[in-house]
């Protein structure tokens, strides 16, 4: 009875550690604390931004704009910290408030003008692209203060150098999981994305959950453009396009599922760390960039497979 | 005493009530009588104004004309959340469940326990143990035996997920549960076990509005049969002695409520 959604869960975990453990036997840096230490900054961009993405796609949504949005959060921190003079917390605030209110305009066109998701996120994804490329005149901004990539920074563990950025996205992790499992608000997200029908009739403010729903995702883009930027010291208008569609590649591989109603957070993590491992291990054994895009496309499109079967099998 | 017995107490009614769509009239100045302890079967063809009388009754729409009492006191639902309030509880034909989540997270949809003190108020923690226990205790008290309270709902059949919307409703009602078609979708074993759950509801003191086609299955439990055509009550039958062909021939306007011997009544 127990033993279906236990394998739900973990068949991600397995697929992390096989792969893992594939390419250990390629390479003997992969292993190292310093290489994993390199894929867990790697992966936590993206790792932050799937928080987001799972949260919209359990509600049987999903969220294109994710990384353009991200990126122009990204600029607005930097320009305003660089060439306004906005102090930086301020400058933070100013982005994670741009990222939050795509999520508002996201939210209000699904849940007021009643557009499929798909549509509406492909039409922010564009317009939050373009705004990217007019205010920073496709430029990529510089002399970023320093404080500004705090998170950047590193702290020992034993030999391995450990980001803060990555213990702040763990924490993250631990929030989103505990609101999921523990509070109403988590259930009725669930409930939302399962049946809409249902969860109106019991007295749950669908629209409101749903508006929810991508405000916290549009925040948590914020705090992925503070992320990247710490990483890379700069603001890039190019931000965010491969994390676009590797937050939602994540998210289906770890098991969420694209129907809504179902999937655990914890499995985005997971699936971010495949997307990275994959990425990580195919460059230290020398596959060209193009493989990997291959092999994560490949991996997406076996994850959507075993969850449109599991679904039959359910049924 | 015979008095007594004359005039039952009503748990809830209404009078007059008009409901016009445009040009349509989908309530004409319809009555409307709900006993205690009751099951009260409302039936009507295509078009005779049932559903929007249930809506009506169940806060999902707002009459333009007549009044509904609860318990003696005169009562404005302006949506289904005001009738909930107030103690009235429906089931809905497309069984209002989410599949994925486990009986006990669907029997506290949208009412979820929290914790007491600083996990519940600060943290907003829901009380897990304490669902499942109530939820158990509901289940035990309507008999319903459908094992683990944990388990989804799609693991189960549809007689049973029925049970579980049942069970949610006689749990939560103070006074009234409306059942919309509860036998729709079910076989026969499904029908008699929901059948028999719906006395058990009325049993424990609740009072119970049903709208069904199925007149077996209307003649099987009703205690009184409400008669609904063309926007009005045409006629409040007694299914121990009127006949079921005497019945539909009432309903399709074959027979006229008039020429109802006063036995078959109620």
């Amino acid at each position: 009875m127990r033993l279906k959604p236990a394998l739900g869960t973990l068949g991600p975990f397995l697929a992390l550690i096989a792969a893992c453990a594939f390419f250990a036997t390629r390479s003997d840096r992969f292993l190292t604390g310093e290489n994993l230490s390199i894929v867990m900054q790697q992966v936590m961009v993206v790792g932050v931004i799937a928080i987001g993405q799972t949260l919209v796609i359990l509600t049987a949504g999903v969220d294109l704009s994710c990384g353009t949005v991200m990126a122009l959060g990204g600029i607005v921190m930097t320009k305003f910290a660089v060439e306004l003079g906005v102090p930086v917390p301020a400058a933070i605030a100013s982005g994670i408030g741009v990222t939050a209110l795509f999520g508002v305009l996201n939210g209000l066109l699904v849940t007021r003008v009643k557009l499929p998701p798909f549509i509406v996120t492909l039409g922010t994804l564009n317009i939050a692209f373009a705004l990217t490329q007019l205010y920073s005149s496709s430029q990529t901004v510089t002399d970023v203060p320093e404080s500004m990539s705090v998170l950047g920074g590193t702290f020992r563990i034993g030999g391995t150098s450990v980001v803060y950025g990555v213990v702040l996205m763990l924490l993250l992790y631990v929030a989103a999981w505990f609101v999921l499992r523990e509070t109403p608000s988590g259930r009725h997200v669930y409930a939302v994305g399962n049946n809409p029908e249902a969860a109106r009739l019991t007295g749950i403010a669908t629209p409101r959950v749903i508006l929810g729903v991508y405000v916290v995702a549009g925040v948590l883009y914020g705090v992925a453009a503070l992320l990247s930027v710490a990483r890379t010291g700069v603001g890039d208008p190019n931000a965010g396009q491969t994390e676009n569609l590797d937050a939602i590649t994540a998210v289906v591989l770890g098991g969420t599922s694209l129907f809504g109603g179902r999937g655990v957070v914890l499995g985005s993590l997971v699936g971010a760390l495949i997307v990275g491992v994959f990425r990580n291990g195919l460059t230290l054994m020398g596959v060209s960039s193009v493989y990997q895009i291959l092999i994560t496309g490949i991996l997406v499109i076996l994850a959507v497979a075993t969850d449109q079967l599991s679904r039959r099998g359910a049924r | 005493m015979t008095t007594a017995a004359l005039s039952p107490t009503l748990v809830m009614e209404a009078r007059g009530l008009v409901k016009r769509y445009g040009h349509v009239v989908a309530l004409d100045n319809t009555d409307f009588e709900l006993r205690e302890r009751e099951i009260l079967a409302v039936i009507g063809d295509n078009g005779a104004g049932k559903s929007t009388l249930i809506k009506a009754l169940s806060g999902a729409l707002v009459p333009d004309a007549g009044e509904i009492r609860l318990d003696g006191r005169v009562v404005h639902f302006r949506n289904p959340m005001d009738a909930r309030n107030a103690g009235i509880e429906t089931v809905y034909q497309d069984l209002a469940v989410a599949p994925a989540l486990s009986i006990a997270n669907n029997l506290f949809l949208g009412r979820e326990l929290r914790r007491p003190g600083m996990l519940g108020t600060v943290c907003r923690m829901l009380d897990k143990a304490r669902m499942r226990e109530e939820s158990i205790a509901h289940l035990r008290e309507l008999k319903i035996d459908i094992g683990s309270t944990s388990q989804p709902v799609e693991t189960l059949s549809g007689g049973q997920r029925q049970a579980v919307a049942v069970a949610r409703s006689a749990a939560f009602a103070r006074h009234v549960v409306i059942m919309d078609e509860p036998t729709a979708a079910l076989g026969v074993q499904q029908s008699n076990m929901v059948l028999d759950l719906i006395r058990r509801v009325r049993d424990r003191g609740l009072s119970v509005v049903l709208i069904s086609h199925d007149m077996p299955h209307v003649f099987e439990i009703a205690d009184r049969i409400h008669v609904a055509r063309l926007g009005k009550r045409v006629a409040v039958l007694n299914p121990r002695t009127i006949s079921m062909s005497d019945t539909v021939a009432v309903m399709t306007g074959a027979l006229a409520p008039d020429a109802i011997p006063a036995d078959a009544r109620a």
